[in-house]
């Protein structure tokens, strides 16, 4: 079991910015991708969500053997996919409490209605472990929400669906340590031998918290080096230019 | 007209001054003219709607016990009335405080006559729909006399049901409130169709408010698809007396909505809010006037429409500043959500100031609903339509949130989501 991208190609307009893209994220763990601004890493997120913006040009995304393309988005969150976003989109007037709800009711079954006591009790409960006032629930979907509220939104979320995969988009951006300690337990308490993770990021500081299995590089649209923990640890310290360098050596 | 509607036959128990008041009515409906293309009061409107040849006058309810059991409102009310094709079917007013009357109008009219005279549809109709006025003056008979003595808070809202019955039924909904010096209202009227037949609803609701009064009132209009409806509105606003005006416009085929506000006195304020989504081929055409004439005062004008299928929405809205109103403190704002290619918002805000040192801001915005807000609630598994719906709810619940009472914002909120098709 785990999330396949075979060969990925995708472009915005008519410049292509995945290029030939392949990764495998087993069930049960957790795999960091690493790359600077502009190598491609939150557009990969978005293909594989869905997002309209962006032609799949050639390739594949598997999650358990089925292909995620020719689904819409919805259906591909339902097959088990999530992102947290970047950046959470702000809906006013549609309260937590109901966008969660609303996400699990179009989980069940036609005609199958959601258990509204159950379902608060098990907001409430993953909203004190992410340290949310309840009072959020009546609140607008990151309407005004800081940065770190947004994140903490998201990780709420994730926690509610409990997806099979779950790509984090940067989701330590905009957040203070105290903020990513809480966002980084929120997202270690959900690892477990059903659910893979595909963590994107920038920096190698939330790596500290939520520690991966596999590392991998990404540079202008492609994984270029995997490695362990390690290899996070030697980025942060020296920079892409030498992955940089060594690519250009053996091109 | 079919002569049926047309015929002039005043109940015998109607007071004659009230006789002689609804003779020169309808003789004021036939002599003035229909609307014209020319008409600025009708620019963008259907005339064509307008035809009221097919109408009749509305018979007796057939189904009295259960229009009175589907009369269902808030859990609590201070006073509960019931209408059917304008004749009172259930009244319950023992939990009113002293003092405030809540009364049928014929029984207003013979109780309470001085101050029934004194405020019965005493304001002129400025936005175009004087004909239908004076047609509603001529026929009323049903609707609802309030009246809250002066430094007396109804604590519990009022509730009245205006049921229309029967093919090409008519209906002359009135509501007349009279909240005295300093005292404290909420009033909800519903407006709603028995069956699904076409019906002529032609309302006038008259809103005074004395010093220092506070008044809530919603009405939620929910006729059938094909109706067609007029709810003529004025609030007139007397020093430091607040005023919030809600209407929810969830039916009717065609509805024109004129109101007005008058702030009458220093420290006046009148809010007035409406939620209008819109599907099939409705149009809600509506015409408002924020009449500043005195200083010191503010109103504030927010309408929300969404737009689906064929649907038309137009908005007239004027500010009016008079001379002398100095330090007034005006908002319009019209939003129109477009959620289908072949929907058309007109919208056409206006500002005329004769003072000084005034603070008016008005403006209409069009929009479509936000991709990657759907795409966001795509990615959480949530069907496309489903979130488009629940977006739209999230574009009129935020309005709900100007409304002061938490209960009642409750209430209201999920009335709106039931009406575009969301659990609750």
């Amino acid at each position: 079991m785990s999330l396949e991208i075979k060969d990925l190609h995708a472009n915005i307009g008519d410049r292509e910015i995945l290029k030939g893209l392949n990764l495998t994220i087993p069930k049960g763990e957790v795999h960091a991708i690493m790359g600077k601004n502009g190598s491609g890493k939150s557009t990969l997120a978005k293909v594989m969500a869905g997002h309209p913006s962006y032609e799949v040009t050639s390739g594949d995304v598997l999650l358990d053997g089925e292909s995620l393309f020719g689904l819409e988005p919805d259906q591909r969150a339902r097959a088990g996919l999530f992102l947290a976003f970047q950046y959470p989109m702000e809906i006013p007037g549609v309260t937590i409490a109901n966008f969660i709800r609303a996400a699990l009711q179009a989980r069940l079954p036609e005609g199958e209605e959601l258990e509204a006591v159950e379902y608060y009790k098990s907001l409430y409960a993953h909203m004190d472990a992410l340290k949310m006032p309840r009072t959020f629930t009546s609140r607008s979907v990151n309407d005004g929400f800081s940065g770190g509220e947004k994140k903490r939104c998201e990780v709420l979320q994730l926690a509610m669906l409990k997806p099979a995969y779950a790509v984090l988009d940067e989701t330590d951006s905009g957040l203070d340590i105290d903020a990513l300690k809480i966002v980084a337990e929120g997202v270690n308490t959900l690892r477990s031998p059903d659910t893979g993770f595909l963590v994107i990021t920038h920096y190698q500081r939330l790596l500290n918290y939520i520690v991966p299995d596999v590392v991998h590089v990404m540079v202008d649209g492609r994984i270029v080096r995997s490695g362990g923990k390690d290899l996070a640890l030697k980025l942060e310290a020296e920079g892409y230019d030498w992955i940089e360098k060594e690519l250009l050596a053996t091109a | 007209m079919s002569a049926t509607l047309d015929d002039n036959t005043i109940e015998t128990t109607t007071p004659a001054w009230l006789a002689e008041l609804q003779t020169a009515a309808l003789k004021d409906y036939e002599t003035t003219p229909a609307p014209t293309r020319r008409d600025e009061a009708w620019r963008y409107s259907d005339l064509s709607a307008l035809k009221l040849d097919t109408f009749v006058e509305a018979k007796p309810v057939e189904s009295e016990g259960r229009l009175i059991n589907s009369s269902r409102g808030l859990d609590q009310t201070a006073a509960k009335l019931v209408f059917g094709n304008n004749a009172l079917l259930h009244a319950d007013t023992a939990s009113l405080p002293a003092g405030v009357v809540v009364a049928p109008l014929d029984v207003a009219a013979r109780d309470h006559a001085e101050i029934f005279r004194r405020y019965f549809m005493a304001q002129p109709v400025e936005l175009g729909s004087h004909k239908y006025a004076a047609l509603h003056k001529a026929r009323v008979t049903g609707g609802t006399f309030i009246h809250v003595p002066a430094n007396v808070e109804v604590t519990l809202p009022i509730e009245v049901f205006h049921w229309v019955e029967g093919e090409n039924a008519s209906v002359f909904p009135h509501t007349l409130i009279i909240c005295g010096e300093n005292s404290k209202v909420t009033v909800l009227d519903y407006f709603q169709s028995s069956d699904n037949q076409r019906a002529f609803a032609c309302g006038v609701n008259d809103l005074h408010l004395e010093r220092g009064a506070k008044l809530n009132y919603v009405a939620v209009q929910n006729w059938s698809p094909t109706s067609l409806a007029f709810h003529i509105n004025s609030t007139i606003v007397a020093r430091d007396a607040t005023s919030s005006a809600l209407s929810l416009n969830f039916g009717g085929g065609f509805v024109r909505g004129e109101s007005l506000s008058r702030l009458d006195g220093e420290g006046s304020r009148s809010e007035m809010l409406s939620i209008n989504p819109l599907d099939g081929a409705r149009i809600v055409d509506q015409r408002t006037l924020q009449d500043h004439a005195s200083p010191g005062a503010s109103s504030d004008l927010l309408y929300l429409n969404s737009l689906d299928g064929t649907s038309r929405s137009i908005f007239a809205g004027l500010i009016k500043v008079e001379e002398g109103a100095h330090r007034t403190d005006a908002y319009q704002k019209v939003r129109n959500l477009m959620l289908s290619n072949d929907a058309e918002a007109n919208s056409m805000p206006g500002l005329e100031i004769l003072a000084d040192d005034v603070r008016c801001t008005h403006g209409a915005t069009s929009g479509e609903i936000n991709e990657d807000e759907l795409f966001y609630m795509q990615a959480r598994g949530i069907r496309k339509e489903d979130g488009r719906r629940l977006i739209v709810n999230g574009f009129f619940q935020s309005l709900l949130e100007r409304v002061e009472s938490a209960p009642l914002r409750e209430y209201l909120g999920i009335k709106v989501t039931e009406r575009l098709g969301l659990p609750v």
